[in-house]
């Protein structure tokens, strides 16, 4: 609904305005990028710190600053005014939720076809690969800060224990990887409850700086416990995944022979391709499944109000410590699956950066909303990939992306979700009536 | 009890620049109730700019230390805490009655933004400086040998956190912009009913917070001769545990934890192991954190129904 014409001509501001708030916004990068970027400092030959002038960069960003903000306040003049109301015909109302309907559905059965369509292109079944890990992540944490609203910061570190799980059991004891995946979870779902405990108490950003400090202690643990893990140097030649005991290698034993058909180093992609498939599909399957029963009732209560759940009669206890132990264990599973994977790791694949984009992830699906986190992890991964000759600018662009799509969206991509229980008609609910918790 | 002293000494130097950083958060917190994760790249965007600033001053000429530090110190604050207001403005105000982690990211975001820019426009390579202040006090020689140092620099650290924290107290309590931050922290609407501008603020409270990292960020440079773009990440995180040691929305909580945790990172580097400092102090906030879950000097959170 469009406010009255009289409304908008008076709050429509005029050229003078719009070249005001350019200046200002200018004369600011001008300041900030003044000595940042206007300056250029790097050690000399001789070790000595020098520095030189860049004006000419200067002048360009201040002028792109300028224009951007011109732009920028076009666009949102044109848009009109933040909180309108904007009809959508009923048509089009229609077929936007059968489309919404079909896209599940129609994903899975293109994320099927994927390997035939793609077969002969690497790159795209690697990048497939990815997302797909991405999503497992997204879905395993989406437990975690979803479902039971723990805000976790450090979910990485469930990850670093499901790689190095089996990474060390595989070329230690000769495991195969099917004896290590559940090893790897149950191992990582281990970490969970023992992650859980000091912080059942625990709410809100305390929770979060915790969960953070967990996972900085795994990982300065890894990169110290040299005896144990290699160290910085990481961990090589892990096995890679056989078919059931079947290698996928051109040796007489392997597949392609045992097959009688020419091997292909492709055989072993698809392999994996539908391996994390498999993988992301059961943590969709038992994340759909537990939200029936009463602990996945339990989660989005304690999610809802911890008060009121304790007062019910929930123990919140077993409550949050399974949320963390079935979120590990999902975290641990695709570990596992990334080391098979590498056949290398090393601590730098477990920084804070993979949690942040995890959470990331969760949080621009919409919070809860499993396709929307299948979603969030394409446009994200996808998106990453599209800048990958942007090279050095890439993680800029990225960051940039992050902030953009946040003060967008910041209830994320899908923004309503089906109840778990209804009364008598299932209704979509608004996600702003959805709580995010408090830990 | 010589080499103690020593580790002592240097452990509160090390924290009454945590301190400094943590006073940022702790800030913020209380009066957005957001994590500010851009802070720690805010205190290495503040330690550029010092660099620079000195390499330009040192190339005109100057040869005043006293003078160049001045010059130095004012100039990184003021440009560091432009640089909080325009993350502000950007990143955090669009998503002020936004629901709770919806900030909190975009805030990441913005740290990535900040850390790859020094990257890109800096380069990746650490820069190192001169020792620019020399020189220090021999305090007690032990029988053993062992001499237990106070230098110059270190004076200058603590010298300027008591008074930055002494000015800053008295900004808090007794002017008209602590008291509006004080009222916002309570509640927004009613402050905002009774006249105080929130939105300046707020504002307001991310440029005091900008321009203390900036002072720490150019103590780090000094003290330790050297910046590179991935310092704010650790700096942070540790600033931040401090903060959260000490009680998250509680100023005095906030340098108490930064200086605990200096002394922590210290003296476990001293006398166990130097690779676990980082693991020592974060195992020690959980152990607080199990037994005090809003920190040491915290206000126990009222639960609302």
């Amino acid at each position: 609904m469009s406010a009255p014409p009289a409304v908008q001509t008076s709050r429509a501001p005029g050229a003078a305005f719009i070249l005001k708030k350019a200046l200002i916004s200018a004369l600011v990068a001008l300041v900030l990028f003044s000595l940042m970027i206007g300056v250029r400092t790097d050690a000399g030959p001789d070790g000595q710190l020098t520095y030189w002038t860049r004006f000419g960069d200067l002048a360009a960003m201040v002028a792109t600053v300028f224009g951007g903000s011109i732009v920028l306040e076009l666009l949102r003049q044109w848009w009109g005014p933040v909180g309108t109301i904007r009809v959508v015909p009923p048509a089009v109302q229609s077929t936007l939720s059968l489309a919404g309907r079909l896209v599940a559905p129609v994903l899975l059965v293109f994320t099927f076809l994927v390997p035939v369509l793609f077969y002969n292109e690497r790159y795209i079944l690697d990048l497939g690969i990815l997302v797909l890990t991405y999503v497992m992540l997204g879905w395993g944490l989406n437990v975690v800060v979803g479902l039971a609203g723990l805000l976790d910061l450090g979910y990485v570190a469930f990850y670093a224990v499901g790689a190095y799980s089996y990474a060390l059991l595989a070329t230690n004891f000769g495991l195969s990887f099917w004896v290590c995946l559940p090893l790897a979870g149950i191992l990582a779902a281990f970490w969970g409850v023992l992650l859980g405990f000091p912080v059942l108490r625990l709410r809100g950003d305390y929770l979060a700086i915790v969960t953070l400090a967990f996972g900085e202690i795994i990982r300065l643990v890894i990169i110290n416990w040299q005896s144990l893990t290699g160290g910085p140097n990481g961990v090589t030649g892990i096995p890679r995944p056989t078919l059931f005991g079947i290698p996928l290698t051109p040796g007489d034993d392997g597949l392609a022979a045992m097959l009688g058909i020419e091997f292909s180093p492709t055989h072993r992609v698809v392999f994996l391709f539908y391996l994390i498939l498999a993988l992301a599909l059961l943590t969709n399957w038992v994340t759909i499944r537990l939200r029936r029963l009463p602990i996945g009732r339990a989660w989005e209560a304690l999610r809802e109000d911890e008060v009121a759940c304790r007062a019910l009669g929930i123990n919140t206890t077993t409550t949050k410590l399974t949320a963390f132990a079935t979120g590990a264990m999902f975290g641990g599973f695709a570990g596992a699956f990334f080391a098979t994977r590498q056949g290398f790791i090393s601590p730098e694949s477990f920084t804070f950066h993979e949690s942040a984009l995890v959470l990331a992830i969760v949080v621009l699906g919409g919070m809860g909303s499993q396709l929307g986190v299948a979603l969030a992890a394409l446009a994200m991964i996808g998106g990453f990939e599209l800048f990958r000759g942007l090279e050095q600018y890439r993680m800029l662009v990225f960051g940039m992306a992050m902030v953009l799509l946040m003060i967008w969206r910041p209830r994320g991509l899908i923004g309503h979700r089906a109840p778990t229980v209804f009364l008598k008609t299932n209704q979509a609910i608004s996600s702003d009536l959805v709580k995010e918790g408090h830990g | 009890m010589d080499y103690f002293a020593q580790q002592l000494i240097n452990g509160l130097v090390l924290g009454s620049i945590y301190g400094l950083i943590a006073i940022g958060y702790t800030m913020v917190y209380g009066i957005v109730g957001m994590i500010n994760f851009a802070h720690g790249d805010i205190f290495m965007i503040g330690g550029f700019i010092a660099l620079i600033t000195f390499l330009i001053l040192v190339s005109f000429g100057l040869t005043a230390i006293p003078l160049i530090l001045l010059i130095v110190l004012l100039v990184s604050m003021a440009i560091t805490a432009l640089y909080g207001w325009t993350v502000e403005r950007i990143a955090y105000r669009p998503l002020r009655h936004s629901f709770r982690l919806a900030p909190m990211l975009s805030a990441i975001g913005m740290s990535f933004v900040l850390t790859n820019f020094s990257q890109v426009a800096q380069g990746a390579r650490v820069k190192p400086v001169p020792p620019i202040i020399t020189g220090g006090h021999t305090l007690h020689e032990g029988p053993d040998g062992f001499v237990v140092q106070l230098s110059n620099i270190q004076i200058i650290v603590v010298i300027t956190t008591v008074v930055l924290l002494a000015l800053f107290t008295w900004l808090v309590s007794s002017t008209r912009l602590g008291r509006d931050m004080r009222a916002c922290e309570q509640d927004q609407t009613m402050a905002s009913l009774l006249g105080v501008d929130v939105d300046r603020t707020i504002s307001m409270t991310f440029v005091i917070g900008a321009a203390l990292a900036a002072v720490a960020g150019m103590m780090y440079l000094l003290y330790y001769g050297l910046v590179d773009f991935f310092m704010g990440f650790v700096a942070g995180i540790k600033a931040f545990t401090a903060a959260v040691l000490g009680g998250i929305g509680s100023l005095p909580g906030a340098m108490l934890g930064g200086l605990l945790i200096g002394l922590i990172e210290t003296l476990w580097s001293a006398y166990f192991s130097v690779e676990y400092k980082d693991v020592a102090a974060f195992s020690i906030l959980i152990v607080v954190l199990i037994f005090l879950p809003t920190g040491l000097l915290g206000r126990p959170e009222v639960e609302k129904v």
